[in-house]
């Protein structure tokens, strides 16, 4: 397989609702990232839209409805949607393109936009379930998090503020973020653990809010990075891996994402990583709830089973601590438009490798990183590991 | 990038902007029904439902006793073999305390929701259910519990035949 590099990276505002529809959206974050990578959309072999489900817009075909402002139009083109998880898997269908020798310049959109959905996109997310039977119990969303989070606390005896902690440090971390919808400097632990009581555990503000916004990246041969002269602007993909569960998943022990383990194990092979603590700098783990960061801290080998929060706790995960979690503030802090949280999990290790993160660069060098997405019915895994 | 970059799109607009006119807004409301077949394992499931059992499939390949029942293993990927009534009690897994209704609107009374596996079926095979009897203070996980049937004349074929999942009381089965 072809080195495969990230040459060039945008994205929009996150926020709760922005004018733009979803075409505009996409047209403006691509068109930063095809900026960003000194190219135009005639440079472009391929283009690979992530969307995550079409009831949030009300389109029964969306890639084909977004394609337009994905520069997709008269190109090899698809649609890729594998829940949560699209915020990274649409960069790993982005490297099998170029990996493969099939396109040298593959171009990868995401784009949400769930503020079209009345009166809340809470009201779709009901038809997730299987409609035997989950359906007539009428589960809200929150309640899986609320179960996974509790069976994850019991089992190994975690206490809410470790938990609580994450949501602090990354709603902090995303202050330096120019996109971020939900940064606050002075959120304190206390904060989070007195806000509103929603589905014991979970509280208001262990949860990411819904946004609008739209993230693209420029994936490029070895070729073309060598003929464009983009090394200094280069972060290398390294290893990528993704692995689903059943949908089944009352049939399984919740307190450890074993299919996130699993696809982490076969991007660390393929990245020739044996110790993922010691070899990795910092990771961007898919952070939709606090609890979440440390559940896939753990999955992902960086810590070991129960011991996340531990981390959080001790400062180590600090954007100034020894292993960097969630730099760019994450879901909780920038906001989460389900497939666009690409611009924090891709793009964010795009940035801070090639030191291009401003304010949210990490201060210790970093040569490695991995980011990390999670979807479905907690069944969905997909890893990606970058270098400079 | 975060550097150079001066300008980041999008325009912001408030809570009020779309009802109060202040942008151009379309509506549309879908208009969309469904009546699905249940399927050869689910079918008999609801019907056990309805007699007021809960049943499950094994499988011969890796003898599990796999609850919910499907036809078809998936880690052998072999077809089932034979169906297997399993007992109507279990052991909570896992559970919520839940000020949502399900359009996430906020409720007083406290709804309790978890998953239970069930007695029979092979380890940490179960489904999401309700439970009840006990108070948010009461619930706990590894409590063992018992389904609340409903009388069978209110029975329709559903998960919802079992009205929730009440403590197993000393000596019960």
């Amino acid at each position: 397989m072809r080195k495969v590099a990230v040459v060039g990276a945008g994205m929009t505002l996150f926020r709760r609702r922005l004018q733009e529809t979803g075409k505009e959206l996409s047209f403006e974050a691509t068109r930063m990232a095809l900026d960003a990578a000194k190219m135009e959309i005639g440079d472009v072999d391929a283009v690979i839209h992530g969307t995550a489900p079409d009831a949030f817009d009300g389109v029964h075909m969306k890639g084909e409805y977004l394609l337009d402002g994905s520069g997709g139009r008269r190109k090899p083109y698809m649609r890729v949607f594998t829940g949560g998880g699209t915020g990274v898997f649409s960069t790993i269908a982005g490297y099998w393109h170029v990996a493969s020798g099939l396109a040298d310049v593959a171009l990868v959109v995401n784009e949400e936009k769930m503020s079209s959905c009345q009166p809340h996109p809470q009201s779709v997310f009901a038809h997730i379930w299987d409609p035997i039977l989950d359906r007539p119990l009428k589960p809200n969303l929150v309640w899986i998090f609320a179960m996974e989070m509790n069976r994850y606390m019991t089992v190994h005896g975690i206490p809410y503020e470790d938990i609580a902690r994450v949501a602090v440090k990354n709603k902090r971390n995303a202050v330096g973020h120019p996109c971020a919808q939900l940064a606050d400097p002075n959120i304190t632990l206390e904060d989070v653990m007195n806000s509103e009581l929603m589905a014991w555990p979970v509280r208001r503000l262990d949860i990411s809010p819904p946004s609008d916004g739209a993230a693209a990246v420029v994936l490029a041969s070895e070729d073309v990075v060598r003929k464009r002269k983009l090394r200094d602007q280069a972060a290398w993909i390294k290893g990528v891996g993704w692995c689903i569960d059943s949908t089944m998943w009352t049939d399984r022990d919740l307190f450890f994402p074993e299919y996130v383990n699993r696809a982490a194990k076969m991007a660390y092979k393929q990245a020739k990583i044996t110790s993922p603590r010691k070899e990795i700098d910092f990771a961007e783990p898919y952070d939709p709830f606090d609890y979440k960061e440390l559940h896939h801290l753990e999955g992902l080998g960086l810590a070991d089973k129960g011991k996340a929060g531990l981390m959080t706790r001790e400062g180590i995960t600090e954007r100034d601590g020894d292993f960097p979690v969630c730099p760019s503030g994450g879901l909780l802090g920038v906001g989460n438009p389900i497939a666009a949280t690409l611009g924090l999990k891709v793009g964010e290790l795009y940035w801070q490798l090639t030191g291009q993160a401003g304010k949210r660069q990490i201060p210790n060098e970093v040569h490695t990183g991995v980011t990390q997405a999670w979807g479905d019915l907690m069944q969905y895994g997909c890893v990606v590991v970058m270098g400079a | 990038m975060t550097d150079r970059i001066g300008r980041w799109p999008g325009a912001e607009l408030g809570p009020k902007d779309l009802e109060s006119g202040a942008v151009t807004t379309v509506r549309y409301r879908p208009e969309a029904k469904f009546a699905w077949s249940a399927g050869e394992a689910m079918s008999r499931f609801l019907a056990e439902l309805q007699e007021g059992r809960l049943i499950a499939r094994e499988c011969k390949g890796c003898d599990r006793i796999l609850f919910p029942p499907r036809m078809f293993c998936e880690e052998c990927f072999r077809p089932t073999d034979t169906w297997v009534h399993v007992r109507d009690t279990g052991t909570i897994e896992t559970y919520s305390i839940s000020y949502l209704d399900t359009d996430a609107r906020r409720i007083i009374e406290p709804i309790l929701v978890g998953v239970v596996s069930i007695d029979g079926a092979s380890p940490k095979m179960g489904i999401m259910h309700y439970f009840g009897g006990m108070t948010k203070d009461e619930i706990r996980i590894g409590m063992r519990v018992k389904a609340k049937w409903r009388r069978p004349e209110d029975r329709v074929g559903s998960v919802l035949d079992i009205e929730h999942f009440r403590p197993l009381r000393e000596g019960e089965r």
